[in-house]
């Protein structure tokens, strides 16, 4: 059935001795293998590579390609992922050959220009988060929170405080925080929510003590709810001697609207990728950037991009974590947000303010047919619940006949059935309109025809307990 | 939503049934319920203590991954290690071939009777 809907895979099609290229008559004379190379390292099979014309590689891709679902086919709400348009002109910048050209060992003096885009970006990312100190070396979000959390391991090994052994996590929190803690050797310690959905204070109060070294908090938190008490957690984390580092995911909700110094964090990480327009998913590429105060900054990875007059260097910060990445990180993505920062200027702040205007129109439409858990207005995304006795897997199954990627479904933990909705500023009002009115008639339609959603997809709907259950990573 | 009488039952939702001094542990019909089809259960090694409210294991399901909590302290005296072939037991049948493991008890817990957590799961709703 796959097969007939997907296609077979290349190597299964062809015929032996078929090929697609043609080769120039030997111009040296033929030397038996066995005489210039050692016995083990003789081939003893054939490498089992598809042999297939031209026109068949071609259709193969191109039928494949077909198949592609994304932000450029289709509204794309992926909650807290940030889907919105990725610009062209982006692709521009990127494209200019003394960006595309150069190698990353280049001397610093031939790759000026890019060490200023490098330079000019961190300060970028400093006036956006008002933390002095930048470093663009992680290449995702999730290594973006273990540079930051490595980082204040090793502030405190450097300050000969060895207690330091729990990092605290809200039930709200992204699975990676929680795991980024344990890959940092810190014993992960969860703290419970208040009736808003925002972190407990007084839990908090009793959960932080001597042994604490942080709180990973993303504000908003993964409810779409702004943390209203981050001054107040701040000062609970500051009076016992830890950080807060704060998960920036959801920057998309704050540009030119909350500067995260001011609510005294002292470190956090930068999804550029999200955020900043620059093309994901499918496991990147992306840019983790993280923003640290001064008492973190000599921390920081290996290099960082510093200017001395006329000239640009890169540096290695005095007690460097290391490395994080190889070379300058990843410098397409990097060049990417700063085109689309200075392509905003200080308007970047109508990016966070359409973006919530859009999820709170999705809100107010959505609200009465499905249930919203938590009251007031939402920031740039919107968690709801299905109408009662219905599924949210359900729901996101129906969306695909419908024709947009779901939601993201069962996520934050924290609410049954959730599905969490992040339409972005990008978005029209008639795309957001048609959205909601498929979703209201899929609340309106029977559980029994949901149950065989989707119809019109390429596959339809997977055993996705059998595929965990009998995991085949390999064929 | 079954809640056999004779167990007793934690606000995180697992069950014990303590006979001597060994508690049989598992997770309660509503948790399975909600979790969905259950695809792997991580089970602790056998000798290894836990104080009540220790997280003991993790089970996941098609939605998320879920720590499970000792509702006693004790040792680990066994595991149902048919589990690791067969998950689904704990949706099938939670409370009788569906057992996660079991704890030579040393410590007590703040355990629910089936009366109060059927309350509980009231207010839940």
């Amino acid at each position: 059935m796959l097969e007939k809907t997907l296609g077979s895979l290349i190597r299964d099609k062809g015929r032996e001795g078929r090929r697609g290229y043609t080769l120039p008559g030997f111009d040296v004379e033929k030397t038996d293998l066995e005489k210039v190379l050692p016995q083990k390292s003789i081939r003893k099979e054939k490498p089992g590579l598809p042999e297939v014309d031209e026109p068949a590689v071609i259709r193969h891709y191109t039928n494949l390609s077909r198949k592609n679902w994304g932000i450029d086919t289709n509204f794309y709400p992926l909650g807290s992922c940030t889907m919105k348009h990725n610009p062209r002109a982006n692709e521009a910048a990127a494209a200019v050959p003394g960006f595309s050209g150069l190698h990353p060992l280049q001397p610093e003096k031939e790759a000026r220009g890019a060490l200023r885009v490098m330079y000019e970006l961190q300060g970028f990312l400093s006036e956006i988060s008002g933390l002095p100190a930048v470093s663009l070396q992680p290449m995702a979000g999730a290594q973006g929170e273990l540079t930051s959390i490595l980082m204040v391991k090793k502030y405190f090994e450097d300050a000969g405080d060895e207690g330091r052994t729990t990092v605290l996590v809200p039930a709200t929190a992204h699975g990676t925080n929680p795991a980024t803690a344990s890959m940092a050797d810190f014993k992960s310690v969860e703290v419970g929510l208040d009736e808003h959905g925002c972190v407990d204070v007084d839990e908090l109060r009793e959960k932080v003590d001597e042994t604490t070294a942080a709180l990973m908090i993303t504000n908003p938190n993964t409810c779409g709810v702004y943390e209203r008490n981050i001054a107040e957690i701040a000062e609970v984390l500051h009076e016992n001697g830890a950080f807060l580092y704060m998960d920036g995911a959801n920057m998309n909700a704050n540009l030119g609207r909350m500067r995260p110094a001011d609510a005294a964090v002292d470190i956090m990480h930068f999804n550029l990728h999200k955020t900043f327009s620059t093309p994901h998913g499918g496991g990147g590429p992306g840019c983790g950037a993280i923003a640290c105060s001064a008492a973190l900054a000599p921390f920081r990875p290996d290099p960082t991009v510093e200017k001395d007059g006329d000239a640009f260097h890169l540096v290695r910060p005095a007690k460097s974590i290391g490395r994080m990445s190889t070379f300058h990180g990843n410098f397409g993505v990097i060049l990417k947000a700063w085109n689309y920062i200075k392509m905003h200027g200080p308007e970047l702040r109508d990016v966070t303010e359409m973006a919530v205007l859009n999820a709170n129109y999705v809100r107010a439409r959505l609200k009465g047919v499905y249930r919203v858990p938590y009251e007031g207005p939402c920031k740039h995304e919107v968690v709801v619940q299905p109408p009662k006795g219905m599924k949210a897997l359900d729901i996101a199954k129906g969306l695909i006949d419908h024709g947009y990627h779901p939601p993201t479904i069962y996520f934050p933990l924290v609410v049954k059935e959730a599905m969490l909705i992040e339409p972005t500023e990008t978005e029209s009002k008639e795309t957001l309109d048609d959205f909601v009115g498929a979703m209201l008639e899929l609340a309106e339609s029977a559980t029994e025809d949901l149950e065989e959603a989707p119809i019109h997809a390429p596959t339809r709907r997977l055993d996705e307990t059998r595929a965990a259950r009998q995991l085949k990573a390999r064929w | 939503m079954s809640v056999p009488q004779d167990l007793q039952y934690t606000k995180t939702h697992e069950w014990v049934r303590i006979e001597d001094d060994v508690a049989t542990i598992g997770i309660t019909d509503h948790a399975q319920e909600e979790l969905g089809d259950v695809v792997f259960v991580e089970l602790p090694e056998g000798g290894t203590s836990f104080e009540a409210g220790d997280s003991f294991g993790a089970v996941e399901s098609v939605k998320a991954v879920s720590d499970l909590y000792a509702p006693v302290g004790g040792e680990v005296v066994e595991v149902n290690s048919a589990l690791e072939d067969a998950p689904e037991k704990i949706n099938e049948d939670p409370y009788g071939g569906g057992w996660i493991l079991k704890l030579r008890v040393s410590g007590e817990g703040d355990l629910l009777s089936a009366a109060d957590y059927e309350k509980l799961l009231e207010e839940e709703e």
